[in-house]
């Protein structure tokens, strides 16, 4: 399988890392949340049967993190349109 | 007393079998070592158009910003690593020039200078047949036409992480391995070289 490195271009999957499931993000009032909200950014992720954002790091490459969308059935993977940060 | 320190490169007990290999092949291959390159890791935002304008005078080297391309001028070379990180290369005796150029380049800029010459050492593997060997353990491919003249890249040597620079036009590629990892990568590359 092919993985589009955002710097790097199409590489083996064997140089990268798989980071989970993008788009995750930090409670903005983390001070005054109950427990069960913190439970569910901690531990729950979706799981789709089709296309998901997820993170990889080029780890034997450039080592950046980026995002990208792959279709969990058929692994078809397209560029996110905001891959991220350096 | 202090014993006399001696420094000894990653690969020094492979020169006999590397220059048996040469015979082996008929000159169609040759490994060598390039022991104890300086070797600075530079990074830096390059989206600072002014930093990158004073690290260019004061190494008499632009920096590539193109995406595993390097930049040659005599004996200092500059690979691309990431969007704002570099790999300095130079001859050892010039380490302390090419330290004090990157300082007075940078000029107090958010930046890092970091000294990885024990890090790695270099294999320069050479000749008709270069190409035929690393294409048995690297999963990019190392044709002309896709890595030409002043291309580099990070990617797996038979496992081991590597970063692999095509030298100049010439069929001729350093392979700059972990010193830890530069003994097994020596062993493939003499094991692989003998199916060739």
């Amino acid at each position: 399988m092919l993985i589009p490195c955002p710097w790097c271009g199409d590489r083996e999957d064997v140089e990268f890392k798989y980071g989970g499931a993008a788009q995750i993000t930090y409670p903005q009032d983390p001070d005054t949340i109950d427990d069960a909200t913190w439970a569910r950014y901690i531990f729950f992720r979706p799981n789709p049967k089709g296309r998901m954002a997820e993170r990889w790091v080029h780890s034997a490459g450039c080592r950046r993190w980026f995002t990208l969308i792959r279709d969990t059935v058929t692994h078809e993977i397209t560029p996110s349109a905001d891959p991220g940060g350096q | 007393m202090i014993a006399e320190a001696t420094r000894r490169s990653a690969l020094a007990e492979y020169a006999e079998r590397f220059s048996a290999l040469y015979e082996t092949v008929g000159g169609s291959l040759s490994i060598r070592e390039l022991p104890f390159l300086a070797q600075v890791n530079l990074r830096v935002d390059a989206s600072d158009a002014g930093v990158m304008r004073r690290l260019s005078d004061s190494l008499g080297l632009a920096l590539p910003l193109t995406p595993n391309t390097t930049s040659v001028e005599e004996d200092r070379r500059a690979l691309w690593l990431g969007p704002n990180e570099w790999l300095i290369v130079c001859p050892a005796d010039q380490a302390g020039s090419l330290d004090q150029a990157l300082r007075n380049g940078l000029a107090g800029a958010f930046s890092s200078i970091v000294d990885v010459s024990a890090n790695r050492t270099v294999l320069e593997i050479r000749g008709v047949r270069a190409r035929d060997l690393l294409a048995h353990g690297v999963p990019i491919d190392l044709d002309r036409r896709s890595f030409g003249a002043n291309r580099c890249a990070q990617t797996l040597l038979a496992k081991a992480q590597v970063i692999i620079e095509r030298k100049g036009d010439e069929p001729a590629f350093h392979v700059y391995v972990r010193s830890s990892f530069a003994s097994y990568v020596a062993d493939w590359l003499l094991d692989a070289a003998g199916t060739l």
